[in-house]
C-alpha cells in the first residue's frame, strides 16, 4: 500500500497545474470562447484525445493510467471543462481503434474527436431492453446498401448528433447474439424521423428515432456482418463503470455538507439536528466506501490485474448511492426541496431535484439494477443461469 | 501508487488462515464455548508461533514491527475463522499504549512478554467511547476508583485501564481492591467482563494523554471493522456455496433470482469495503489527518454493511441457517459483538461529525 506519486507523476501534476493556469481564460463558457478552439488546444497539449494516436488526430502518448488521472483530477479541482465527451468519443473511437478498418479510422476518428462529428447510439429498442439482444430493427443488404427499417428509443442526444452508431439485425436466420451487425450512418441519411421524448426531469435528452427504408453504404460497418454484438458489448462495459464517479460524489457530498451548516430550520441550522447529521454521515461512510474501492481499481488497472468483483459492483452500488444521496438533500430543505424551475427561493439551481430523479434514470438505463444483481451472482459469485425457458 | 496488499501480507494471511484451519476452526470454537474454556492456550501458542502476537511491536521488544494493514489483515482472518483468541486487547491495543505512553522500563517489562504470548492484556477503555449505566473510572489520590465495563480480552494478566482524564494506567490482574466479573455476550469467542476499582494502586503509563487514547480508540476501530469483514465474507462464501448445493423444486436455489439477489446484494455492499478497510489501515500509518475520520466510518460501515450481510446470509440457508448444526451463529454474533463493542455506528457517525466540525 503506497498512495504516493513517483517524482514523474508528480512533475506531471504540476505541469499540469501549470497549463491550466495560464489556459483556464481560454476555456469555454456561456458566452465566453467556443468549446471547439478549448478541444483543440487540450488535443495539441496532450490533455485531450491523449492516447489516440497522432495519425488518426489525437495526441498519441503512451497510455499511462495515473496521468489520465492527474489530468481529470486537476480540471476538475480547477472546475473547467476537461474537453469534449459524449458517446463519440467515450465509445465510438475506442470501438474503432480496436475494431474499425483503416479508412473508417481516418475518416472518423479525428473529425470526432475535434467535436465537429457527434455521434448517438442507437442500440436500445421498445422491446429489447435488458434483453437487448433481441434487437429488431432490421437490416437488409440489397445491392451496395443496407436497407434500415425499424425503430431505436432512448437514443439521447439523437436531435443534435451529425451520426448514429447502430445495432441491425442483418441475420434474421441466425441465432440471437450472432445476428447483429454494427453500422455507421449519418443523421441526414433520409429516411429517418427523431421524435424527442421527454423525461421526469423535465428535459427532452432521450429521443425516439424510426428508420423507413434507410439507405446505408455496404461499408459502413464495424467488424464483420453478424458480430455486431461482441463490438458492442467491448464498449458497455466501458459505460457502466463511468456512471458513478465517487470524487463527484465526495464533492456533493461536501456541497451538502455547507448546505445544511448554512440552511435554516425555526432559526437553526439543519446540520444541528441529530438525525440529519446522522443521515448525512452515514452517506458519507458509504461514499468513502466507493472511493476506496475506485483507488482499488485504478491501482488494478495501472498493474494490468482483474478487479474482479469490485469492478461489477460499481454501477449498481454508485448510482443507488447518488440517488440517495440526492434524496438527502431533499429532506434537509424540506418544502424548499420541492422548488424545481425558474422559481424564487430555488437551492442549488434546482440540482438536487434533478440529480435525484437523473440517477433514477441512471439505476434502470445502461443496465438494470436487477440486471447487474444477475451478472454479479452469475460472473462474479458464479451463481448458475436460470434454467431457459421453454419456447413458446 | 499500489492501493492494496503487499505480497508479504497476502501470505501472512494466508499463513494465519492454514493455521487456523488447521487447529480445528469452527470446531475448535464450539469447544472453547462448550467447554467453558477461558483461555485457548493451543491457538495464542499458535498464532505467537506465527509472529501473530508481537506484530506492530518493534524488533528491539521481540517483536515483528509491522504496520497496522497488517494488524488489519491478521484481524480479517480471526474473524473470517471466529477464532477465540485474544487479540485486538493483547496484540494491538495493549501494546500500542505501552509504544506510546509507557517509560522503557515498563516496554521492557511487559512487550517482550506480549510477543512471545506469555501474557494476555485486557483492554478498558469502552468508557471513552460512551459510558453505560454507572460506569466510569477516576484517579485519586493515586488510586484507581470506579467501573470498567466491557473490558476487550477480558481473561488477562494485566490490564490497559483508562480514566476519565485521559490517563493510561497498567494494572495486575491480582492487584488489591481489583474485582473481575465476567460478563457473558452473545459472543463467546470473545470473553469481556467488568472491573470494579476500589483504591486501586496503578502503574501509570507516564506519557499518556487524551491524543494517545484517541490513537487507541481509532485503531481498535479499524481492528474490529476488519473482523467484521472477515466474518461477514465467510457468512457469504458459505451462503454462495450452500444455494449451490441445496436443491428445490429439482434445482438448486442458486438459480432463483430471488437468492441471486440475496447474494449479489451481499457482495455489492461488502466487496468495496474490502478497499475501506484497507484504507483505514493504511490511514492509521500514513494518513494522520484523515485517520480518525477514516476509523469511524470503517467501524460505521462495516457494522452496517456486517450485520445486513448476517441476517442475508442466514435467510439463503434456510432453516438450517437457524440451527446450530450449521453454526452460521457464531458469526452472526461475532458481528453483533463488533458492531457495539468501541461504539455502535450511530455513536461512531456522530464522532466523525464531531471530528469535522459539524457539531457544536
Amino acid at each position: 500500500m503506497d498512495l504516493s506519486y513517483s517524482p514523474e507523476h508528480e512533475a506531471f501534476r504540476r505541469e499540469t497545474v501549470a497549463f491550466i493556469e495560464a489556459n483556464k481564460h481560454l476555456a469555454p463558457r456561456p458566452g465566453g470562447p467556443s468549446p471547439l478552439a478549448w478541444q483543440a488546444l487540450l488535443i495539441e497539449k496532450g490533455y485531450a484525445a491523449r492516447t489516440i494516436p497522432k495519425a488518426y488526430g489525437g495526441y498519441g502518448a503512451e497510455p499511462d493510467i495515473l496521468k489520465s488521472r492527474i489530468i481529470a483530477e486537476e480540471f476538475a479541482k480547477a472546475q473547467i471543462s476537461p474537453g469534449m465527451g459524449g458517446q463519440g468519443i467515450s465509445m465510438l473511437v475506442p470501438t474503432l481503434l480496436e475494431m474499425g478498418t483503416e479508412e473508417q479510422k481516418t475518416q472518423f476518428i479525428g473529425p470526432t474527436l475535434r467535436g465537429e462529428m457527434l455521434w448517438c447510439q442507437g442500440y436500445s429498442e421498445p422491446n429489447a431492453g435488458s434483453d437487448l439482444a433481441s434487437l429488431a430493427t432490421k437490416g437488409e443488404l440489397v445491392g451496395d446498401e443496407w436497407v434500415i427499417n425499424g425503430q431505436k428509443i432512448w437514443t439521447s442526444t439523437a436531435h443534435l448528433a451529425h451520426w448514429m452508431f447502430c445495432l441491425v439485425r442483418t441475420e434474421p436466420e441466425a441465432a440471437k447474439h450472432e445476428g447483429i451487425s454494427f453500422l455507421l450512418f449519418s443523421m441526414d441519411t433520409p429516411g429517418i424521423e427523431i421524435r424527442p421524448l421527454v423525461d421526469m426531469t423535465g428535459a427532452a435528452n432521450f429521443n425516439e428515432v424510426f428508420f423507413t427504408d434507410v439507405r446505408v453504404p455496404k461499408d459502413q460497418i464495424v467488424g464483420k456482418r453478424g458480430q455486431g454484438w461482441q463490438v458492442a458489448n467491448s464498449i458497455l462495459r466501458h459505460e457502466r463503470g463511468s456512471l458513478a464517479d465517487p470524487n463527484t460524489m465526495l464533492s456533493r457530498v461536501n456541497a451538502l455538507a455547507d448546505m445544511m451548516a448554512t440552511e435554516t430550520l425555526d432559526g437553526r441550522p439543519v446540520m444541528d439536528n441529530p438525525i440529519y447529521r446522522d443521515r448525512l454521515m452515514q452517506i458519507q461512510g458509504r461514499v468513502l466506501a466507493m472511493r476506496c474501492n475506485d483507488l482499488r481499481l485504478l491501482s488494478s488497472a495501472v498493474n494490468k490485474q482483474n478487479p474482479g468483483v469490485a469492478a461489477m459492483v460499481v454501477k449498481l452500488q454508485g448510482t443507488e448511492l447518488r440517488h440517495e444521496l440526492e434524496a438527502l438533500a431533499i429532506d434537509v430543505l424540506g418544502e424548499l426541496g420541492l422548488l424545481y424551475g425558474d422559481t424564487p427561493r430555488l437551492r442549488g439551481h434546482g440540482s438536487w431535484q434533478r440529480d435525484y430523479m437523473y440517477f433514477l434514470g441512471l439505476i434502470i438505463g445502461g443496465g438494470t439494477s436487477q440486471i447487474q444483481k444477475n451478472i454479479i451472482a452469475e460472473r462474479g459469485l458464479g451463481m448458475p443461469r436460470e434454467s431457459k425457458l421453454a419456447s413458446a | 501508487m499500489e492501493f492494496g496488499l503487499s505480497q508479504e501480507q497476502v501470505m501472512l494471511q494466508a499463513s494465519v488462515e492454514r493455521f487456523l484451519a488447521y487447529q480445528g476452526g469452527l470446531a475448535r470454537t464450539r469447544k472453547f464455548i462448550g467447554e467453558g474454556e477461558t483461555r485457548a492456550h493451543d491457538v495464542l501458542e499458535g498464532l505467537a508461533g506465527l509472529g501473530v502476537m508481537g506484530l506492530i511491536i518493534p524488533e528491539a521488544f521481540g517483536g515483528v514491527g509491522l504496520s497496522f494493514l497488517d494488524a488489519a489483515v491478521v484481524s480479517e482472518a480471526l474473524g473470517r475463522f471466529v477464532t477465540p483468541a485474544p487479540y485486538v486487547g493483547t496484540a494491538v491495543l495493549a501494546p500500542l499504549a505501552l509504544m506510546r505512553a509507557g517509560s522503557e522500563a515498563q516496554k521492557t517489562e511487559w512487550l517482550p512478554k506480549l510477543a512471545a504470548g506469555d501474557l494476555v492484556a485486557g483492554v478498558a477503555i469502552s468508557e471513552v467511547t460512551g459510558a453505560r449505566s454507572d460506569a466510569g473510572v477516576r484517579l485519586k489520590d493515586g488510586k484507581l476508583f470506579g467501573t470498567a465495563l466491557f473490558v476487550i480480552d477480558f481473561e488477562a494478566d494485566i490490564f490497559i485501564v483508562a480514566d476519565g482524564d485521559g490517563g493510561l494506567h497498567l494494572v495486575a490482574a491480582d492487584a488489591p481492591g481489583l474485582t473481575r466479573t465476567s460478563l457473558k455476550t452473545i459472543d463467546g469467542t470473545r470473553p469481556t467482563g467488568e472491573l470494579t476499582f476500589d483504591g486501586v494502586s496503578t502503574e501509570v503509563l507516564a506519557a499518556s494523554n487524551p491524543a494517545v487514547l484517541r490513537d487507541l480508540i481509532d485503531v481498535g476501530r479499524v481492528m474490529f471493522a476488519a473482523d467484521i469483514l472477515g466474518a461477514a465474507q465467510d457468512m457469504l462464501d458459505q451462503a454462495v456455496a450452500y444455494s449451490k448445493e441445496r436443491k428445490q423444486f429439482e434445482r438448486a436455489i442458486a438459480t432463483f433470482q430471488a437468492v441471486k439477489h440475496m447474494c449479489a446484494e451481499m457482495v455489492a455492499a461488502l466487496e468495496p469495503c474490502r478497499a475501506m478497510v484497507w484504507y483505514a489501515a493504511y490511514a492509521l500509518d500514513a494518513l494522520p489527518a484523515e485517520a480518525s475520520v477514516t476509523a469511524c466510518h470503517a467501524k460505521a460501515h462495516l457494522s452496517e454493511v456486517g450485520t445486513f450481510v448476517a441476517r442475508r446470509s442466514t435467510e439463503v440457508h434456510g432453516g438450517m441457517g437457524f440451527t446450530d448444526l450449521v453454526g452460521l451463529h457464531y458469526w452472526f454474533k461475532r458481528i453483533g459483538f463488533d458492531r457495539q463493542i468501541l461504539g455502535g455506528p450511530q455513536t461512531v457517525r456522530e464522532d466523525a461529525a464531531r471530528l469535522q466540525g459539524f457539531t457544536r
